[in-house]
This record gives C-alpha cells, sequence and structure tokens, in this order.
C-alpha cells in the first residue's frame, strides 16, 4: 500500500508544470508581438486614425479613392499581377505539359529552368532587361534593321509584368508539376478504358486533378508581384501600390495616413490570395498515387516532336537567361547605349563594386548571417514546442510566425518605422528605427517562416522514440536535445539557415524604408543606388553578378545538403 | 447488392458473351521478358482467375488485354477480332483498377456516367443507364456524393458500376478485393460472383490470393515467371498440381524427392532404401517427386506404416495440430485432426507414416 501511494505521487510530481518550455514560448512570443505583431496592427491602427484628431475614422480610405492617382495605382497593380499570372502560366504550362508526358532527355533543362530565375531577385535584372528588351534595347535595335517594327516589350507597366513573370512562374511551374505527379496513371487508364483520350482526356480528367496544384502557384506569384517594391522602383513604375507607399512615406513623412491606408489594402489582398490557396487545396487533395505505382503514363517522342519540345525549353531558356545574360554583358561592358552588344569589355566594374561597395557585401553578409541565425534558433524552438510539448496553444507560435508571410516587406518597414521612432536606444539617443540592428530583426521576421518550414521538416525526420531511448538511458530532456535531436536535425537546420541567408541578402521592400544611412545600407539598397545613375549601372550590375553567385552558390549548398539528408535517412529507413 | 441484381431487370445479361482467346503472347519492358509466349482459352461468359504471385506477370497479362502497357506480340483475340496494336479507347474492354481510380473531382453519377457521354449517348439514355448501374450496385441514393465521401466497398462498388455501365465485351478486376478489410471481403466476393452471373459477361479477374480465386470462379490459370503453369477448375489444380510450383502456391506441400520403381505390373515411389510407397496406377519408371498435402500423411500407430521417422515439433492450428517430422534427413509436415480433449505427440517421439490411400502426386522430374 505504501508502495503504490509513494508511486502515485511520483506521477502527479511529474505533471507539473515544466519551466524550461513555458519560458521559451513566452520568449518567443513576446519577440512575435513585438516585431510582428504589434507593427501590423500599428499599421492597421494610423491607417483607421484621423491624423489630427486621432479619431477612429474611414476618412483616410475616402481620400484614397478619391485620388486618381491611387485609384491608377490600385488597378495598376492588378493588371501587372494578373497579367504576371497569365504570362508566367505561359512559360510554366508547356514545360509541365513536356516533363509530365513525355520521355524527353531535355528534363534537365527544364528543372534549370525552374530554379534558375529563383537565385536572381528580379529587380537586379530588371535594368539589364531595360538594355536587352527597352525601346532602344538590343532586340528592339535588331527587330527594327531586320523587319523594321519595335515592341514595347518593357514600356510602362509592360516591363514590370515580363520582369516579374520571368522570375516568379517557377512558383508556378513547381505546383503544377507536382500536381501532375501526383495523378496516378490509372486515372488516365480508367478514362481512356471508357472511351476517351487526347486533348478531351486532358481537359476533363487531367486538367481538373491539376487545378489545385495550378491555383495554389498562381496565387504565389499573384501576392508576389502585387507586394513587390523593388522592380517597379527600378524601372522607374512609380504608379503602382507599393511605390506608392514607399515613395508617400519616404517623401512625405510617416505621419502620412496613405502609406498605412496602402499598406492595409496589401495585407488584405495578400490574406485573400493566400485564402485563395488554401481553400483550392483545403478538401481537394487530388494526389492520387498508389505505392510503387505512380505519375502519368510517358511516351517516347518522335524525332519531330522532340525537336518541337526543345524549340519551346530552348526559347524559355533564352527568356528566362536573358536577365542574367544582360546582367553579365552589362557589368563587363565599357559604354552600352543604342547598341546590339556593349561597345567593349572591361572588367574594371568589377574593380570599382568591390572597392566602393565592400561597405555593403560586408553589411549584408552581417545582417544576412545575424538574421539566419536567429531564424533558426527561432524556428528550431518554434517546431519543437509545437510538435513535442503539451504546451497550451503551442501552435499558434507556429501559426503567428507564418502569418509573417502575409506581411508585405513596405508594411513591414512601413510599421517598423512608426513604431520604433519613438523608442529610443539606450545611451545614444538615436530612434531605435535609425539602429542597424532593427534591419537585422526586419529580415529575420521576414525569413522566418522559411527558416521555420525546414525546421518542422527536419524535426519530423526524427521520430519520438530516439528521444525516449536517450532518457530511457538517463539523458535529462535538455541534454537530449542537444545530443540527439540537433545532431539529427543538423542538415535541416544548416538548410534553413541558407536559405534564410540568401533570401536575406536580396531583400529590398523592408529594408528600404529602415535605412537611415548609407554607411548601414545592404547590397540590395547599394545595389538599387549604384543603378539611379548611368555611370553606376556597370558597376551595379557587377554588384548583381557578385551577388547572384553568392545567392545562387548559397541555394546550390542547401538543396545539395536537404537531398543528402533526405538519401541518409532513407537508407537508414530501408535497413530496417 | 444480391437484392438490388433481383429487382432490376433491365441491365440484363448480353445476348453472346465474348469468349477471349491468348496465342504466343510475349511482352518485355525494357530487356526483361515479362510474358513469356502465353496460351489461353477462356470461354464466353467464363469466370476465371489469374492466379499467380507478385511479379508473375499476371497483371500485365490483363493490362495487355486492355491494352495498356507496351505492346505485346502474338494474339488477342476478343471474339474473331485481334484487339492488339488497337487503343485502349477503342477495345470495348471494362476494368476495375485495384485502387477504384475514381476520379475525385467528379460525384458518383459523374463519374459513372463518364463512359456513356464518351460515346455520344443521348442525355436521356445516359441517365437511365445510370440508374440502372447504381441501382444495381446498390448505391443509387449516393449518386451525388463526391468519391471520397464513401467507404472503400462502396467506392468498389461505384467503380464496377462505371465499367459494367458502359457493357463491355469482357470484364477485368485487377485485384478487386485486396483493399477492402477481411470481412467485406467475403461478403464482396460473392456479390461479385452473382453480379457476374446476372450480366453472363466474360471476367478476367487477378489475385494473388488462392481463396478468392479458388471460391468464385469457374477456372484459373497459375501464373509464374510469365509462364502459364497450369489451367484447370480450382480443384482440379489443386488435387493434380501440374509441378512443384504450383504444389506449392496453392497450400502446403511435402514435395518428396525420389525414384518410381515397377515391379509385378505394381509401382511404388521409393524414398530411400528403408522407405517405400505404394502408388496406384501406373508411372512411368525413374527419377521423380511425390507431392503430399500435409493431411495426405496419417500416424500408423498400430506400426502398419510405410514410413519411419521422428517427431521434431509441432504447431497448433485451432481444427487440426501440424507436426514436423524428420525422416532420415528430411522433414515432412502431417495434420492431424484435433478434437477437444485429444493428446499431443511430444517432440522426440518415434513414429510410423502411411500415405492415406490415393492421396499424392507423382511428378516426373
Amino acid at each position: 500500500m505504501a508502495a503504490l501511494s509513494t508511486v502515485s505521487s511520483r506521477a502527479s510530481f511529474g505533471q507539473r508544470i515544466s519551466w524550461g518550455p513555458l519560458t521559451a514560448a513566452l520568449g518567443i512570443l513576446l519577440f512575435l508581438v513585438a516585431f510582428l505583431i504589434l507593427p501590423v496592427a500599428m499599421v492597421i491602427y494610423v491607417a483607421f486614425t484621423d491624423p489630427g484628431s486621432g479619431q477612429l475614422t474611414l476618412a483616410n480610405f475616402m481620400d484614397f479613392f478619391r485620388s486618381a492617382l491611387f485609384r491608377e495605382s490600385f488597378y495598376n497593380s492588378f493588371y501587372v499581377a494578373a497579367m504576371s499570372v497569365v504570362l508566367a502560366t505561359v512559360f510554366a504550362l508547356p514545360l509541365a505539359y513536356i516533363t509530365s508526358r513525355f520521355n524527353f532527355r531535355g528534363a534537365v533543362l527544364i528543372q534549370t529552368l525552374g530554379f534558375v530565375p529563383l537565385i536572381m531577385p528580379p529587380f537586379i535584372g530588371a535594368v539589364a532587361m531595360q538594355l536587352l528588351f527597352g525601346a532602344n534595347g538590343s532586340v528592339n535595335l535588331l527587330l527594327r534593321d531586320w523587319f523594321g517594327f519595335t515592341l514595347p516589350f518593357m514600356e510602362g507597366l509592360n516591363g514590370v509584368i515580363l520582369v516579374q513573370s520571368i522570375h516568379y512562374f517557377p512558383f508556378i511551374l513547381i505546383n503544377l508539376s507536382a500536381s501532375l505527379r501526383n495523378i496516378d496513371r490509372s486515372m488516365e487508364e480508367s478514362a481512356q478504358m471508357l472511351g476517351s483520350h487526347g486533348m478531351r482526356l486532358f481537359r476533363r480528367i487531367v486538367l481538373p486533378l491539376a487545378m489545385p496544384g495550378y491555383i495554389a502557384g498562381a496565387s504565389l506569384v499573384f501576392v508576389k508581384v502585387f507586394d513587390d517594391l523593388g522592380t517597379p522602383l527600378l524601372l522607374n513604375v512609380n504608379n503602382m501600390l507599393a511605390p506608392q507607399a514607399y515613395l508617400r512615406i519616404s517623401s512625405v513623412g510617416i505621419s502620412d495616413p496613405m502609406g498605412y491606408v496602402i499598406s492595409v489594402i496589401l495585407i488584405v489582398c495578400s490574406i485573400f490570395a493566400m485564402w485563395v490557396s488554401i481553400s483550392a487545396m483545403r478538401g481537394k487533395d487530388y494526389s492520387t498515387t498508389q505505392k510503387g505505382g505512380g505519375g502519368l503514363s510517358k511516351r517516347d517522342l518522335g524525332a519531330l516532336e522532340t525537336a518541337g519540345c526543345y524549340l519551346v525549353v530552348l526559347a524559355l531558356l533564352a527568356i528566362v537567361l536573358a536577365p542574367h545574360i544582360g546582367l553579365l554583358l552589362l557589368s563587363i561592358g565599357t559604354v552600352w547605349s543604342f547598341s546590339v552588344l556593349p561597345d567593349g569589355f572591361t572588367t574594371e566594374h568589377y574593380a570599382v563594386a568591390v572597392n566602393k561597395a565592400w561597405p555593403f557585401i560586408k553589411n549584408t553578409l552581417l545582417y544576412a548571417g545575424i538574421a539566419a541565425l536567429i531564424d533558426v534558433l527561432l524556428g528550431t524552438a518554434i517546431a519543437y514546442l509545437a510538435a513535442r510539448t503539451t504546451l497550451i496553444g503551442r501552435k499558434w507560435l507556429d501559426y503567428i510566425a507564418m502569418a509573417a508571410l502575409a506581411v508585405p516587406g513596405v508594411v513591414l518597414g512601413i510599421g517598423y518605422l512608426r513604431l520604433f521612432y519613438s523608442v529610443d536606444i539606450p545611451f545614444t539617443g538615436a530612434p531605435l528605427a535609425t539602429w542597424w540592428g532593427i534591419i537585422v530583426i526586419a529580415l529575420a521576421t521576414r525569413r522566418l517562416p522559411y527558416a521555420l518550414r525546414s525546421c518542422s521538416a527536419a524535426l519530423q525526420q526524427v521520430s519520438p522514440s530516439l528521444e525516449e531511448a536517450s532518457e530511457n538511458l538517463g539523458a535529462p530532456k535538455l541534454r537530449t536535445v542537444r545530443r540527439i535531436v540537433l545532431p539529427l536535425m543538423a542538415a535541416g537546420l544548416v538548410a534553413g539557415f541558407v536559405t534564410s541567408f540568401a533570401t536575406a541578402a536580396v531583400e529590398l521592400s523592408a529594408t528600404i524604408m529602415l535605412v537611415a544611412q548609407e554607411s548601414d545600407a545592404p547590397l540590395a539598397y547599394g545595389l538599387y543606388l549604384f543603378m539611379q545613375s548611368a555611370a553606376g549601372r556597370g558597376p551595379g550590375a557587377a554588384l548583381g553578378v557578385i551577388t547572384v553567385v553568392i545567392v545562387g552558390l548559397a541555394t546550390y549548398f542547401a538543396q545539395h545538403l536537404v537531398e543528402k539528408a533526405r538519401r541518409e535517412q532513407s537508407a537508414s529507413a530501408g535497413s530496417h | 447488392m444480391l437484392q438490388a441484381i433481383e429487382t432490376t431487370g433491365q441491365l440484363a445479361a448480353s445476348s453472346g458473351a465474348t469468349p477471349i482467346r491468348i496465342r504466343n503472347l510475349t511482352l518485355s519492358f525494357g530487356t526483361t521478358k515479362v510474358l513469356k509466349g502465353i496460351d489461353l482459352d477462356i470461354g464466353a461468359g467464363e469466370f476465371f482467375a489469374f492466379l499467380g504471385p507478385s511479379g508473375s506477370g499476371k497483371s500485365t497479362l490483363l493490362r495487355a488485354i486492355a491494352g495498356f502497357g507496351p505492346r505485346p506480340s502474338g494474339e488477342i483475340l476478343l471474339g474473331e477480332r485481334n484487339v492488339i496494336g488497337l487503343q485502349p479507347w477503342k477495345r470495348d474492354v471494362g476494368m476495375v483498377f485495384q485502387s477504384y481510380a475514381l476520379w475525385p473531382h467528379m460525384t458518383v453519377r459523374q463519374n459513372v456516367a463518364y463512359g456513356l457521354e464518351e460515346r455520344r449517348r443521348p442525355a436521356e439514355e445516359i441517365r437511365r443507364r445510370v440508374r440502372e448501374a447504381l441501382e444495381l450496385v446498390g448505391l443509387d441514393a449516393y449518386a451525388d456524393r463526391y468519391p471520397s465521401q464513401l467507404s472503400g466497398g462502396q467506392q468498389q462498388r461505384v467503380a464496377l458500376a462505371r465499367t459494367v455501365v458502359i457493357e463491355p465485351k469482357v470484364l477485368l478486376l485487377d485485384e478487386p478485393l485486396s483493399n477492402l478489410d477481411a470481412n467485406l471481403r467475403v461478403q464482396m466476393r460473392q456479390d461479385l460472383l452473382a453480379l457476374q452471373r446476372r450480366l453472363g459477361i466474360t471476367t478476367i479477374f487477378v489475385t494473388h490470393d488462392q481463396e478468392e480465386a479458388n471460391t468464385i470462379c469457374d477456372r484459373i490459370a497459375v501464373l509464374s515467371d510469365g509462364v502459364v503453369q497450369q489451367v484447370g477448375e480450382p480443384d482440379h489444380v489443386y488435387d493434380q498440381p501440374a509441378n512443384s510450383f504450383v504444389a506449392r502456391f496453392l497450400g502446403t506441400a511435402n514435395i518428396l524427392d525420389g525414384r518410381v520403381i515397377a515391379r509385378d505390373g505394381a509401382c511404388r515411389f521409393v524414398l530411400d532404401e528403408r522407405s517405400s510407397i505404394p502408388l496406384q496406377g501406373s508411372h512411368g519408371e525413374g527419377e521423380a517427386s511425390f507431392v503430399l498435402r500435409p493431411r495426405g500423411l496419417e500416424f500408423a500407430d498400430d506400426g502398419a506404416g510405410e514410413i519411419a521417422g521422428t517427431i521434431s515439433g509441432s504447431e497448433f492450428l485451432g481444427d487440426t495440430i501440424r507436426y514436423f517430422v524428420e525422416i532420415g534427413d528430411r522433414s515432412v509436415l502431417v495434420d492431424e485432426v484435433h478434437r477437444r480433449g485429444g493428446d499431443r505427440r511430444s517432440a522426440g517421439t518415434n513414429v510410423m507414416l502411411r500415405v492415406v490411400p490415393g492421396q499424392g502426386v507423382v511428378l516426373a522430374r
């Protein structure tokens, strides 16, 4: 009897609140509230407040829609985002179709196509695209010489649409290819058996089954384009929402309500597009592959068909690589104006870029490095708390952190400016909003969702029984995490770090609001400065090439690590 | 479902079911030969099974009849027509997929109507025939549901309705019961048989489960390694396996190697110098295998057995006890009926075994 009561009292002893996880959870919550929820709430609050009296009002929104410029900007942003989705679909659809239906030897090319655009932020290539496709760019010069007409590829909104859809079409390609891959062969075969084939079968069976994936990709493209600030700014297209928000805040000041109204509109549209994406997927998990089988049946191509496929793929490759090629030419060209190619070649721009831009590079490595470190620490903690503890509301940390995806960079930047301008850095008296550390925190908050997903995925691969085995052999919780969980998650964590780092390194929309002095500016901002003057274009392009190489290497490295970890995981799973 | 079949008369047996003849059918995946010269005759209206382990080629053969997979050489005659090279949508062959392959974006009604729409039938006819097909499988109340809202058994019946509604010449069933739980499987196989009899359609059933094949099929073809090992009625194939593969695949078998000798018009199967078994009928002399089910041996407690051995262990199987008996350097299985209160023979006991008269088959080696 005595022994029994000892056992039961010990059981209740074990149920007491564990302070470690609770402290961690509260710390993370504090971070998210201070740097994500409050700034956004502040933006929304200001948008609905009368600047004079401080009363809640809808007057700011009335003013917004009364202004012809803002109405036009609103329409333009919508038009550009929608047309970018259309053009991106035109790029992605044939590629997805070719890979999923045919045994095509050039599949490697298509994979490259789905990857190359993403390693270069669109605003970097924008200037180069103007030199290739602008009114007096290479392509139009050739068209004029040969055929006597030109095409307005880069005129106004067209330029933004072209640059954005080249950059973002991989989102559609990846999602669409994945959902096509997930259609089981028997879906198609049963339709054939019932008398259907060719385009009709594609339209009635394959297309509807692939639709959720397409909508998910398309809505992502829509949001990204709708929110983007850098590309329109560099192409000097200012009558869109994000540039207007930036210009109002930077020229009129942080008390002007229009910037906040635009921010609210950007947030609402972001959330709406994400809702569309989520509801497109919900209840429509059409992935139908059976174990062992999978994918639509592929057929071999005839010689003519193969040639056709190569023609399509190479044409798209040329378009997709145009910003890269243009940037490279610009970075090594002497003078490039009114000519198909630069007049001469030089390495001088790289010397200038490295000399003058070294502070930018140094700042970027520092900012993106610290931000990525914060992301991985927070991401691991959030993932672990959500998956392995019993704290009440533990999933909410995950949800809040992921909500950062719906907050456009411009909005976060404006929120930080407004919220932290009145807070002083201790001992200096300068506003917190002008401190370089706030740029780091903005980057960390923006990229946290990426790192969090990497960390969650890595944690999911560590079975709880591995942890239990360690505890069973006498290791307390924290030591188990350090000796068992973290080493097993290592590859995923590094991948998360690199993803955060690479994307933070080219972030412009939030940082452009927060850079107080040039000596604090990161690479993306430096690039923007260089590209403002004709003389700065060469060095700017050289800087762009350097950035693309850094980001490309980092991304390749991350991909490689994840693949390697996956292979090891599946190898050890297979040996059981 | 059975009830539904009795009450609906419209989907009547198609007059003149189609026989299937397969001649020298060979098929390769790349350089691997998967089907090696298959010859089969399946009668009109017959319920036929392809039985074999995974990798035997049974599913590949079924898919070849439906027109899926690489193009085979040889002939597949549906009635008088060789369908090799014909596209799947021109064959009029109905196949029910193992996964059911119901389209998740269409309701039950839309799934079932699909084949008729592809055949450009008038709307009124489509409505009527879809209703009849759903009544036939007892799912007329579920027409507007999506496949994801149905149980596995109901999905299976929708897949059947979708296939039979086009009144195909032959019906192919690819492991149709493998995704159902055990109780439903027993019920469903009887329903399948009733449906097949009702429609009178030539049907091929692919399975790796001999019990499924034995219980509902008129005849079975045992496949292994891309070759038809044996064709026949289930009990015949079980009792007279053509080779040791068939004997082993259909239930448990003792396969004893030895030789047949004939003396004074009577044949004996000689295991070794000490043991031999009298055979009925006449057999050719020489090296052979003697195939015997565990029930074909019994303990000769009176000592009048042919084979001496030692019990090395036993398993309790419920209605029988299976003994492992060492005979020299080989081991055989002997099943003895178990009744309540019966004694279990202990390991180490020396026993005499006798072949139950008429049991066992001699296979030439």
